[in-house]
């Protein structure tokens, strides 16, 4: 089938003040197949909200090609603009109207009917207050009428950029119930977030860019296996023991990091080997269990942003991947 | 036809538009009111009270006159017996100079009417104040109505809506244009009424006739034309610099600069006819026909009458300035619309 989103060597160049040029999208590919919650990450400034505007028409590409329903954009955007609910950004609204008002406002510029405006509020929780204006509304509710809009015109396509923004808990959980939902309705949802544990858990693929280059993509299944360690964590009865274990462990040609108040073990064949190795020496294994890998650590390890203690990290200090050679460079 | 819908709707939800509409209400009411407090109705009673005063004024100023004429007629006597040229203004009868006091026709009844609102005169006289006043409201209007419209990121939320732009911002205009046309013929009308209420209860309205009533019609649609075009240039520039800013920032340049520094240097360097470059002389030329300039530095002759030289600033001079701003203008907003990124 072919995909909702299509994005193939994208280029975006800003120009600065001082009459240079920085790079914002240099080459970058994506794709999203229909029916899928796709995770669209990287770190500040790495290009994600200059993606999607080019994407809806809002900032134009130097290069690359576009697509959206298999639909050249932004040439064929007025056509296909009915199908795409987005909100890019932080939310951003008239403050003295109220929420019920700007939302009819744009359902009657979108030909959309009026009934669909009560649906949408009540679907993001914002019935009761419907009335307000929005320059009196926290940034969650704002956030909250941001997809409202954005849901407005039942689209085929829901482009989310920071949905979770100023949300509470509830807010949050709520909001990953309504793109699982849509979801399963058909929605194809494209979702930039930086709440990774959000992302890992509502998102079918993923996308991680860096400084204007896809670092990785695919399911995020596939994505988390391939960056496993294979490590295990091992604890013993008394922390008195874990050097010895170390150097046994080592003896018997196993890699060893020895940390506070365990070991990990580097990629051992099998973890009943740590146990039986251990046992023969009477080291008697209290805990021990295989390293996880979540999608935080493999995007801070991708994008080469995992802090560092002591040293702040830039904004523009991430991992600018080689496209011709395959390969990832540091920076 | 739904965006111009919701935009017309926009425009008139808009508690700036209200506001200032109703500001523009007061200033007018107050407008019309002060002119109903300073008029009267001229009846019979006015009249007579008039021609009374005027003939007591006469009567005062004859007597007083005549407390100085035997001084006068003796000075003319003992400058006629010197001779000289201490004769000459004096006439060569002493006696005609009893001919030269007060006169009926100095005193003239009409002179002690009081003020009275001649609907005719009055109304073509106020219709400058009137016409700056919704042309003001116009271009704050129309700069805020885009201006806001950009600095909420509510332009960016309708173009995902309508991504054609030059569609969006032309409509927006359009939009503006018909709300702006609506509260103008309103006003008018209004404004009409109340003028015309104060001339029937405290003035003069027979004075109208069907030519005055279409000249009226005619000053009614050049006023029509500023505003709108007020309107076009705050929008078209508060769209270039995407902020209400930038177009009340334009209007106080336009003022600072393009009248006090244009003056100051126009006046300084000594140009003919310098008011023909500060562009209020236009809209005023706009709005009473023509625009007469004199320039009296050019010295009166030795013999004869002394006429300055003058120079005319016609509406259809200012009417073809007003459209190639508008055209400029609206072209640039268009342009810059279409090739700039939303950020």
């Amino acid at each position: 089938m072919d995909a909702v989103v299509e994005i193939r060597g994208l280029r975006k160049a800003y120009r600065t003040w001082r009459g240079g040029r920085r790079q914002a999208l240099d080459g970058f590919d994506m794709e999203v197949a229909p029916g899928q919650v796709h995770g669209f990450l990287g770190p500040n400034g790495s290009g994600k909200t200059t993606t999607l505007r080019a994407l809806l028409g809002l900032v134009a590409a130097n290069a690359g090609r576009m697509r959206l329903f298999g639909r050249e954009v932004p040439a064929a955007l007025p056509e296909v603009a009915g199908q795409v609910g987005a909100i890019v950004e932080s939310p951003q609204f008239f403050g003295n109207f109220s929420a019920r008002e700007t939302l009819t406002l744009l359902a009657t510029a979108g030909g959309v009917a009026r009934t669909r405006v009560d649906e949408v509020l009540e679907l993001v929780g914002l019935r009761e207050r419907a009335r307000e204006r929005v320059k009196s509304y926290s940034l969650g509710m704002k956030q909250r009428l941001a997809v409202a809009s954005a849901l407005l015109k039942r689209p085929r396509l829901l482009i989310l950029d920071e949905p979770a923004n100023g949300l509470d808990p509830a807010g949050i959980r709520e909001m990953r119930d309504l793109m699982r939902g849509l979801a399963a309705q058909g929605t194809t949802v494209l979702l930039s977030s930086h709440i990774l544990s959000e992302v890992q858990q509502i998102c079918d693929t993923v996308t991680i860019i860096s400084l204007g280059r896809r670092v990785v993509t695919g399911p995020v299944a596939e994505v988390l296996a391939a960056h496993a360690t294979g490590d295990v964590l091992v604890r013993l009865e008394s922390p008195a023991d874990h050097d010895t274990a170390a150097r046994v462990l080592r003896e018997a040609g196993a890699t060893v990091t020895v940390r506070d108040d365990h070991l990990l073990v580097h990629r051992p064949e099998r973890a009943a080997w740590v146990t039986r190795t251990l046992a023969r020496r009477d080291l008697y294994v209290a805990e021990l269990s295989p390293v996880g890998v979540d999608l935080e650590s493999v995007f801070l390890e991708l994008t080469g942003t995992t802090p560092v203690a002591g040293r702040p990290r830039q904004v523009d200090e991430s991992v600018a991947v080689d496209t011709t050679a395959g390969t990832e460079v540091a920076r | 036809m739904n965006l111009a819908r919701a935009e017309l709707r926009r425009l008139v939800k808009r508690r700036v538009t209200r506001w200032l509409l109703l500001l523009v209400v007061a200033v007018l009411g107050l407008l019309v009111v002060s002119e109903w407090s300073s008029s009267e109705k001229l009846d019979e009673a006015a009249l007579r009270s008039a021609q009374v005063q005027a003939q007591r004024d006469y009567e005062q100023a004859r007597r007083d006159y005549d407390l100085f004429l035997p001084e006068q007629i003796a000075e003319c006597e003992r400058a006629q017996r010197a001779g000289g040229p201490g004769a000459e203004g004096w006439p060569a009868d002493c006696q005609e100079v009893a001919a030269w006091g007060p006169r009926p026709e100095d005193f003239r009844a009409e002179f002690y009417l009081p003020r009275t609102f001649e609907f005719r005169w009055r109304f073509e006289e106020m219709a400058t104040p009137f016409a700056w006043l919704l042309a003001m409201f116009a271009f704050f209007v129309a700069a805020s109505y885009v201006g806001a419209e950009w600095r909420s990121g509510g332009m960016a939320n309708l173009l995902l809506w309508r991504p054609r732009r030059a569609g969006v911002l032309g409509t927006k205009l359009a939009a503006l244009m018909v709300g702006l046309t609506a509260a103008v013929v309103g006003l008018s009308a209004l404004w009409t009424a109340a003028l015309w209420w104060v001339a029937v209860n405290r003035g003069i309205t027979s004075t109208m006739t069907p030519d005055a009533w279409r000249s009226f019609g005619l000053t009614g649609l050049r006023v029509l034309a500023l505003v709108l075009v007020a309107g076009v240039v705050g929008f078209a520039v508060a769209s270039l610099g995407r902020h209400t800013a930038a177009a009340l920032g334009t209007a106080i340049a336009a003022f600072v600069v393009g009248v006090g520094g244009v003056s100051a240097l126009v006046y300084s360097v000594g140009v003919r006819f310098p008011d023909r470059w500060l562009w209020p002389m236009y809209m005023q030329a706009w709005l009473e026909r023509s625009v007469e300039l004199f320039d009296f530095r050019a010295g009166c002759p030795a013999s004869g009458p002394c006429e300055p030289e003058t120079y005319v600033i016609t509406w259809q001079m200012a009417g073809l300035g007003m459209a190639g701003l508008v055209v400029l203008l609206v072209g640039a907003a268009m342009w810059h619309m279409r090739s700039r990124d939303v950020t």
